[in-house]
């Protein structure tokens, strides 16, 4: 069941409310998505701790339901 | 009770110093995201050793659950996991990845 670019924004706002999110997809088969993601909860940690963050938000989906998701992530 | 997947993770991740655990093997990749990453070590000039998950289903499974990642490809330096596909890239083009090869004491060809 493919996903769509609402319901991964609302994963992930759900687990950072500040979380700025902007989504792209990029193959137009809901499971190729890019995504990039400002918030607060990144300040600090590295790249790798910045997208566990995110994947943790997705819960469990990703690399199953959400077959790939380009990220770009940052603090404000 | 260690886990046996996680112990023959480690003797590749240890055995040696660039790892790349991917879909396919260096020279028929089977993944857009695994081939990205051999183009950039190989423009890099970083010799590396290519684990096929596809091969491997523990270690598919395995490798995720090790690295607290849920994705393929994933690569490691020197027994550390440094990302996937957007992360390599993104060092890659920051100039951060030939940073630390350098730091880790990889050798790197003049392919760099």
């Amino acid at each position: 069941m493919a996903m769509q670019p609402a319901d991964i924004e609302a994963l992930i706002k759900e687990a950072m409310p500040d979380a700025q999110v902007s989504i792209q997809d990029l193959a137009g088969d809901g499971d190729h998505y890019a995504a990039t993601v400002v918030s607060e909860a990144f300040r600090g940690k590295s790249r790798v701790q910045q997208h566990q963050l995110v994947y943790a938000s997705l819960r469990g989906r990703m690399g199953g339901e959400l077959h790939a998701l380009a990220l770009q992530t940052s603090a404000p | 009770m260690t886990n046996p997947v996680f112990e023959r993770i480690e003797g590749e991740i240890n055995a040696n110093p660039v790892v790349l655990f991917m879909k396919g093997t260096p020279v028929f990749p089977q993944c857009g995201f695994s081939a990205r990453v051999v183009q950039i070590l190989s423009h890099v000039g970083v010799p590396f050793k290519g684990v096929n998950v596809l091969e491997d289903g523990e270690i598919r499974e395995g490798i995720k659950a090790y690295a607290n990642w849920p994705t393929i490809p994933q690569l490691y330096v020197k027994g550390e996991f440094v990302g996937g596909c957007d992360i390599i890239m993104e060092m890659f083009q920051a100039g951060e990845l030939q940073e630390l090869m350098k730091e880790k004491g990889v050798p790197v060809s003049a392919g760099a």
